[in-house]
Parts: C-alpha cells; structure tokens; sequence
C-alpha cells in the first residue's frame, strides 16, 4: 500500500480560527491509497474524518484556515498548488461523492444535464450529444432503473437510493483515479446502502479506481475496506488492515466502539458496553493522550505523554502496517483485548431470555392488511 | 411462560394491527416511509386512524378528548429523534421538566418540583445542576437523556422511542440505550421502539414488527425473527445489514495469531 500509493497525505494538519480559538480539527494525519484498494476512515462525528478529505480536496482553502503537511497526488502537491490546478484535477482525477447527494446536485437542472457538464468541463471538444450520451451510459453504469428517461428527471424527481446513483455517476464522469466517498450511505436504507457499496465496490474493480471510504458504521468498513484507520479527536489512533483491525484491535477507543455497537449476531441479554463521556473539545484537547479522560486503562503517565502512531513491535520481521498510538505495552494490549473477546464470547453464547419462548408466533401479517394504510390527524 | 396482557392495540381496518404487550420490549422496523412512526402515533392518539380502533387496556379509545385524553398522554409518552427539536432552546432544562408536572397539575409546590426535576436528571444520569442550563449548553446525548428525563417525568407505564438513537454518536448510542433499557427494568416500563437499525432492534427488544409500504410484513420474538425470519422481505432486510466480524479471542482461527506474545 505504502509505494503503489496514489493519494497520500502526510503529517497534515487544519485549523480553524473561531472567536473561541483555533480549532484544531485534524492534528498531524497520515494516510494513502492505492489503485483498486479502499481505506476505510471511521471515528465519531467532529473527529475530522471530513476535513481531512475536503482538505485533500482542495476544498477548505480559506482566510480562516491553517494547513500544513502534504497531499501528494501521484507525487504532485495539492497543497500548494494553484487553484486553478486543483478545479481541473477536482471532478476529473480526483472526485468526491458526499452524504447528501442533494448538496452536490443543482435542484434545478436536470442530471443528465450536470453530468453531461461535468464530462464537459474536462473534456474541451466533446460535443453536447456526446456528452449526453456519455451520461446516460454512465447512468447505465450506476445501475440507474431506466437511465435513458431518468437522465432527463430533476434531482427532486428522485428517490434517496437514485440520487446518489447520479451523484456516483457525475462523480465518475471522468472516470478518477481516486474517489473520496464521505458517508455515502448514511441517510440512506439498509436494502439500497447495500446497493450503493456493491455499486462503488464494483466501479473500484473496474475501474482500478483508489478509494476512500469515510463511516462512522463498522459494518460498512468490514464490508468494503482493505485497509482501515479510526481517528480521534483529529488524529489517527489506530490504522491496520481491515481483517486485522477486527481481529485484533490494539487502541482502547478501538475496543471501545466494537464493544459499544449493538450487533445482529449478538445473544438477547448481552449488554452493550458503553465508552463513558464524549469527545473532547478541539480548540482545548486534553494533555498527553487525547483519549485520556475516557479510558479504562489511564496510566499517570498519560495525561501527560501524547503517544505517536507506532508500528507494532511484537508483530515479528513483517510489516503489517498495524499502527497503534498507545502507550501501553503490546504485551499488556494482547493481553486486555484476549480478555475482552472471551468476555464477548461468552456474552455471544448466553442462553436466549425467557422472552424468546413467550406465547406469539410468527405470523406472515397479510390477513388484516388490506389497502395501504390512510391516516389523517387527530384533531384533539 | 405467562401470557402477557394487551396493553395497547392498533386495529385499523385499512391498514394494519398490532397490539403492544404490558411489560414487553416492541421494536418496529422498517425502511423510510414504511409507516413505523405513524402506526406508533396512532397508538399515542397523535394520528386517528381513518377506519379502525386504538384502544388502551381493552378500552376503545380512538376518539378520546379532554381528561380522559390528557390522563392517556400522561400514560403514554414519546421520547423524539432528535432531543433538540423537542426541546425548547428559551427554557432551561429545569423549566422544560417542570412543565408537565404544571400541565397536569401537579406538584404545584415550586420546592417539590424542582426537587424532582433533580431526581429526575439523576435518574437519566445527568447532573442535577444542570437544571439551570439551556439545551444549547448540551451535547446531543445530554439533550436525549433530557428528552427521556421528561418523558418519564408523570410516570407513563408506555414509552414510544421514535429513533431514539439515531441521531448521536457511535459511542453516545450505546449510553442511551443501556440507559433506556435500565430504566425499563427500575420502572417496570413497556418499550415500543421504533428504529432502522436492525442490530439495534435486536439488542433492545423482546418482539419485532416488520413493516413495509403501511403493512405489517412480519410480527415475532425477536429470536425467531433473527434467527428465522418467515417473510422474504425480511430475510432481505436482515441479509443487507453490513456485519461486523466477531472479535477472535487469540489461538481462534483469524485471532491475534500473528504475535508470539499472545499467549500472555
Ligand atoms: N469551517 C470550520 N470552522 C470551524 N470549525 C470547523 C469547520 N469545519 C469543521 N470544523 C470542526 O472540525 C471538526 C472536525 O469536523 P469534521 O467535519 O471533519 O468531522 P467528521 O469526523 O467528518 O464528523 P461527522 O462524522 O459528523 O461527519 C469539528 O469539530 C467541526 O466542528
Ligand atoms: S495511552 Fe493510556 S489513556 Fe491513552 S489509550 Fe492508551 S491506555 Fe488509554
Ligand atoms: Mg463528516
């Protein structure tokens, strides 16, 4: 991952100036990824997931902002690059699809329209035909239910699980070499999130395309990412490859958000374990490690010792890339996490509550439905 | 195993019946515009049905006014999706617990409310201190445990959680949770919670109604429903959850088999 690598960004960090103070929404992250890979970023909300890659972008320049590090893009800084370099490299080689399919859409042109635009834009010559039916077989692409009339529909005229089709194909117009998908399926459901990954998944392996997968949903990551990193309040305080990162978590908010994720092959009975208070301010973040405040495994020390990303020791002569900013031991980690897996297990394994016997039984409800269901408001 | 009286009950003719067991956990799932929030208000009599009944304990209560509908509020309460929207941001969070014990007349000793409006952020785990506060000064999770804190306020024996969750933060959701299901078992509180998240449903609930298009597709245990689902569509539901990989403790196949130190 570390020499193929397209997209990397090194040692970056973004500020904001508030009334309140500098914001210090991202503090010194790392990553990269390589063609036909996926790096999965996960981390609660305002851990800077977002900064991270609009910054990347080129898309929080500001009077207000304060940047340092480098993304390197094939080699070329995209930091220090003029704007005008970054508008034509944004929508061709690099693309961005977001959360909300509607703040990247006009609500007034229709989106064949728009992609038709966007392949335009990068393409000097293309004729408007062309460019129309490049966008309908990039509708096609995305698996668009009847593209060759939805090309013509307004952004309102869609559903949820459409819209974000359309905005995947404007985002692949210009078939990029990286995509950044900023919780792509967050507002949508379940049965269509599934499509939509299946969807980008497929594209990514076509398209030798790198991709950048930011959830908070560790499902979605288990799912699509080959390589994962999970940031707190602005850094990255784990990062390994996805199957590893299940496996063998090393970082307590780690441990902390698998052990606190409701789970559907979970046994009735078993308890959620909770991470006790909430993430830290960013314009006053806490002394030493970041985490602090909220673990159960704080050492004196580390209130007062910030620990770096560090590759695992103990890992043998191999590089897995397993990263850990921690300052307990490995061997004090392995040991912690084996007992919070066997405490798992068994909580797996628990005999189903006396609930599951009680007297109903399934029934396939399709006797008392009979017409969709009107309702209007209660008057009182 | 005892069979459970029908607390609440939803029967209307054009749509769908479900009934709301005293004591039980319901979860209501489905996907947008399946009518989960609807069924849900037309069990509080904040939506009447066109045709059909709602009734309470065996009572018809479809078209109940005045007293008898305020004394069905006080029984039944909803805690919202989103605690900020609930909440007015002019008043404190004192004021706004205060409020239905002044609507209902209650307490009208200023002392002995605000006594338990600090019980009552106690019993949600916020401090009593915070009383003096506006929900802006809140973070999200502070606000929902608020917006349970007034829900629980006169005693209701039904609490309805419409995405109770969805709006917070991975690691805040499991605190509301854990705290709802806490107060279930102090209060001895029926649940119906209605959620898209199907691990969530499957954590918190004795029972699942699956819905669909304004239907009930499929009613059962929540074993059975995970375990073997009867309608296609929730088959199709369940498959679409992305998992997340069982944590192996090490010596497990796919465990923390790559560290010699494992086995301390
Ligand atoms: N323009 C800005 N000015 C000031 N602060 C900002 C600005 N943009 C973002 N922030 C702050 O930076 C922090 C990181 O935000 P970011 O959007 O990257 O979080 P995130 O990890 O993407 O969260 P979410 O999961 O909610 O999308 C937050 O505290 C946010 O409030
Ligand atoms: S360094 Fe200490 S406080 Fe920080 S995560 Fe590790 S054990 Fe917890
Ligand atoms: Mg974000």
């Amino acid at each position: 991952m570390s020499d193929a690598a397209i997209l990397r960004v090194e040692d970056l960090r973004v500020g904001f100036a508030t009334p309140e103070g500098l914001v210090q929404a991202v503090d010194g992250v790392s990553w990269a990824v390589a063609p036909g890979r996926t790096l999965g970023i996960v981390g609660e909300s305002g851990s800077g997931k977002t900064v991270a890659a609009m910054t990347a972008m080129g898309l929080t320049r500001g009077r207000r902002t304060r940047v340092s590090g480098r993304v390197l893009l094939d080699g070329e800084d995209l930091l220090s690059a003029p704007p005008e370099r970054l508008r034509a490299l944004r929508g061709d080689a690099l693309a961005m699809v977001f959360q909300d399919p509607l703040s990247a859409l006009h609500p007034l042109l229709r989106v064949g329209d728009q992609i038709a635009e966007a392949v335009r834009a990068h393409r000097a010559g293309v004729s408007r035909a062309a460019a129309r039916a490049r966008a309908v077989e990039l509708l096609e692409h995305v698996a668009m239910p009847d593209a060759a009339r939805r090309v013509d529909a307004y952004p309102h005229e869609l559903s949820g699980g459409m819209r974000q089709r359309a905005m995947i194909a404007m985002a692949l117009a210009n078939e990029p070499r990286v995509l950044i998908a900023d919780e792509p399926t967050t507002a949508l459901d379940v049965t269509v999130q599934k499509q939509i990954l299946e969807l980008l998944r497929r594209l990514r392996d076509e398209l030798g395309m790198a991709m950048v997968l930011i959830t908070h949903d560790l499902g979605v990551v288990a799912e699509t990412a080959d390589e994962v990193a999970v940031m707190y309040a602005g850094r990255i305080v784990e990062q390994a490859p996805a199957a590893e990162l299940f496996a063998a978590p090393q970082h307590p908010y780690t441990w902390g958000l698998l052990r606190s994720m409701p789970r559907l092959d979970a046994e009735a009975g078993a308890e959620l374990v909770p991470i006790p208070g909430r993430p830290p301010s960013l314009i006053h973040p806490p002394s030493g490690c970041r985490f602090h405040p909220r673990c159960a495994y704080v050492r004196e020390r580390h209130r007062e010792v910030d620990p770096p990303l560090a590759p695992l020791a103990g890992a043998g002569a191999a590089d897995t890339g397993h990263r850990v900013a921690c300052l307990l031991s490995e061997t004090e980690r392995r040991a912690i996490w084996a007992r919070l897996a066997q405490g798992a297990a068994r909580r797996r394994s628990w005999p189903a509550s006396s609930s599951s016997s009680s007297a109903s039984r399934s029934r396939a409800a399709c006797c008392c439905a009979g017409g969709s269901a009107r309702w209007r408001r209660s008057t009182a | 195993m005892l069979l459970r009286r029908r607390l609440g009950e939803v029967a209307a003719v054009d749509g769908v019946s479900l009934s709301v067991l005293e004591g039980e956990s319901l979860g209501i799932v489905g996907e947008t515009g399946s009518g989960k929030s609807t069924l849900a208000r037309m069990l509080l009599n904040l939506l009447e049905p066109t045709s059909g009944v709602v009734r309470w304990r065996g009572e018809d209560v479809t078209h109940a006014r005045g007293a008898r509908l305020a004394e069905l509020r006080r029984a039944r309460q909803l805690v919202f999706q989103d605690p900020a929207g609930s909440l007015n941001p002019r008043k404190t969070v004192g004021a706004a617990l205060a409020d239905p014990f002044l609507i209902h007349g209650l307490l009208p000793e200023r002392a002995a409310r605000a006594r338990r409006v600090g019980e009552l952020l106690e019993q949600v785990g916020l401090d009593a201190a915070l009383a003096n506060r506006y929900p802006h000064e809140l973070s999200g999770g502070m606000r929902q445990r608020v917006g349970i804190a007034r829900a629980i306020a006169l005693g209701p024996e039904l609490l309805v959680a419409d995405e109770p969750v969805s709006a917070l933060d991975v690691s805040i959701q499991a605190q509301i949770l854990t705290l709802l299901r806490q107060l279930r078992r102090e209060l001895g509180l029926t649940l119906v919670l209605i959620a898209h998240d199907l691990a969530v449903v499957r954590h918190m609930c004795d029972r699942v109604a699956v819905m669909r298009g304004g239907r009930l597709v499929e009613v059962a245990p929540v074993e059975q429903l995970y375990r073997a689902p009867q309608a296609d569509y929730t088959r199709e539901l369940l498959a679409a959850v992305p998992r997340i990989p069982s944590p192996s403790p090490p010596g497990a196949p796919g465990g923390a088999q790559s560290s010699p130190s494992s086995s301390t």
